[in-house]
């Protein structure tokens, strides 16, 4: 077998159809679209099965936790009659410690019902421990592919430890260099094993999620007697924003506002060898944000699950200080030693919960599990050793690799807006020079949330 | 000599520079493409030979023996004096300066 890169690459649509268990062409229409719904409908699962599959492996259910001092805390900074409630999904109650075990329950039940003896997943993330802990209770054997190191050998602290617990679930784990050649190695990887793609994007990778949307609805309803005003969600994939939006819909949740989260890495090159090291987070940023929104079908399968900007109605950012703030400000206040990446939402809600009233409600979908190499305290060592300067200020001056500013009091932490109008702008860049047809410029208008007029505007 | 059957971590190069894909920034375009992994020495070698592994999930890889029974050091991290500053920040916001 030829296993060079372009050789590899070029086999990639037959090693993913045989190990995704999807075929995708299936769900093609005759122009640039594809039949979301259809593909999400097509995959045996409704929401009341995959609220069993997930409690029976110990995932879901999480608790929903008012964070009144928190929640007091911003209201220092409002006029009167401001500040809306805050609201917690500590998600690190799930296996694995986050609430990507759901995505995994899902991806490894499929696993099992088609006759896998093992599964795949590239992740430097917690989707690789939700993935090994999940494979370890069903008996499937698995690896778990990581972009670990820079040119000098210099690991990422965060994701040494995602490694370590990915082997504590019995996990080969298998660590590249910076680079997305990561997904040819993954491919022959695939090819080799014969194991199933635990693929982030595949519609189990989403409908797994669906099942969070669905509790914060019922929750908040059982709590408040109303759906929550607004659910602010950290985004890189879109996946996680995807299936939360899904679910709150599918709950009844229809008037509530979906917003994405992402820390503000702009200016720092995913691919790059040097810019690896100089981030403090390795995911819930504008790096993976930014562009899995505005071309979801770059990830590892056909056609992307995860779908952004079908759901959200607003994307802000904040900086990295403002998440360690928040994420000592959870401990301090709170009680409760979580993230800090998982915090990116909480920080923004922190800001957004003070331009809303004191009787509106937003809830903030996430926590992780924290501990060695992933808390702020190596996180900022491992920063400072990179000659990253640690400041107090404003941190809206920060800049990505060169600083991390703190904001010097809770008033300075203030979230930044990225604009929608920009992200469908560049969504539709590729389509600059095609013609399009009547059923592609509807498929564009469910992409993007606009009417078809505005898509023709836009082009 | 270390035995067969040590646990083991190796490195082997899957690209060179020049093979590596195209639309990589210009500092990881020059760097070589590598990956580690762990699993239990087939046969007796030295530290830095190439060597066969039995990886824990059964599969065979060839590289250079870099690491004899590999420890993880990812670690609670030095001391960093701003953690201090930022907490005192939050209690002070919370409570006033003068909480004791």
């Amino acid at each position: 077998m030829n296993n060079t890169y372009q050789a590899v690459m070029n086999r990639r649509n037959e090693i993913m159809k045989k190990s995704v268990g999807i075929d995708y062409t299936k769900y093609e229409q005759t122009g640039i679209g594809f039949d979301y719904e259809l593909m999400m409908n097509s995959q045996g699962y409704n929401i009341n099965k995959i609220k069993q599959i997930q409690s029976e492996n110990m995932v879901g259910n999480t608790p929903l936790v008012e964070l009144k001092n928190i929640t007091k805390y911003a209201r220092k900074y409002t006029k009167k009659g401001y500040g809306a409630r805050i609201f917690l999904k500590d998600e690190a109650a799930n296996i694995s410690g986050s609430f990507k075990a759901r995505r995994a329950a899902l991806a490894i039940d499929k696993a099992k019902e088609l006759g896998f003896k093992g599964v795949i997943a590239a992740t430097s993330g917690n989707y690789g421990a939700a993935v090994a802990a999940l494979a370890a209770k069903a008996g499937l054997r698995c690896i778990i592919v990581q972009e670990t190191f820079d040119s000098k050998n210099i690991c990422q602290p965060e994701i040494s430890e995602k490694a370590r617990k990915c082997e504590a679930f019995g996990a080969e784990v298998i660590q590249l260099s910076v680079g997305p050649e990561l997904f040819y190695t993954f491919l022959k990887l695939l090819e080799e094993t014969n194991y199933f793609n635990a693929s982030l994007y595949s519609p189990y990778g989403i409908m797994g999620i669906e099942t969070l949307g669905h509790e914060i609805a019922e929750e908040v309803m059982g709590k408040a007697g109303k759906y929550p005003e607004a659910v602010i969600i950290t985004n890189a994939g879109g996946g996680n924003l995807t299936g939360t939006a899904r679910g709150l819909k599918n709950a009844g949740a229809i008037n509530t506002k979906i917003i994405g989260a992402s820390v503000n890495l702009y200016g720092l090159h995913m691919a790059s060898d040097i810019d690896f090291n100089k981030k403090s987070f390795t995911t819930g940023h504008t790096g993976f944000g930014i562009p899995f929104a505005t071309f979801p079908d770059r990830s590892d399968v056909p056609r992307s699950a995860a779908r952004p900007l079908r759901y959200m109605d607003r994307y802000v950012m904040v900086n990295q200080g403002s998440v360690f703030f928040m994420t000592q400000a959870l401990a301090l206040l709170e009680g409760m030693e979580r993230g800090p990446a998982g915090n990116t939402s909480l920080a923004a809600a922190f800001s957004l919960a003070q331009e809303m009233r004191e009787d509106e409600i937003i809830v903030v979908q996430e926590t992780e599990y924290t501990g060695a190499g992933k808390h702020i305290q190596p996180q900022l060592s491992f920063a400072k050793r990179n000659k990253v300067k640690i400041m107090f200020g404003n941190p809206l001056d920060e800049i990505p690799g060169k600083n991390i500013i703190f904001p010097k009091n809770g008033s300075y932490l203030k979230y930044e807006e990225i604009s929608m109008d920009n992200l469908r702008k560049s969504y539709l860049k590729k389509y600059k020079n095609i013609k399009l047809s009547k059923e592609d410029y509807k498929f564009l208008s469910e992409e993007l949330r606009v009417d078809i007029s505005t898509i023709k505007d836009i082009i | 000599m270390i035995d067969k059957g040590t646990y083991v971590r190796i490195r082997r190069t899957l690209l060179d520079a020049k093979e590596r894909s195209d639309n990589l920034p210009s500092e990881t375009k020059k760097v070589p493409y590598k990956m580690w992994v762990k699993g239990y020495l087939l046969k007796e070698a030295d530290l830095f030979d190439i060597v066969k592994i039995k990886t824990i999930t059964g599969r065979i890889e060839t590289g250079r023996l870099k690491e004899v029974e590999p420890p993880y050091k990812h670690s609670y991290g030095d001391y960093v004096s701003e953690i201090l500053v930022l907490k005192d920040i939050i209690i002070n916001d919370m409570y006033g300066e003068n909480n004791e």
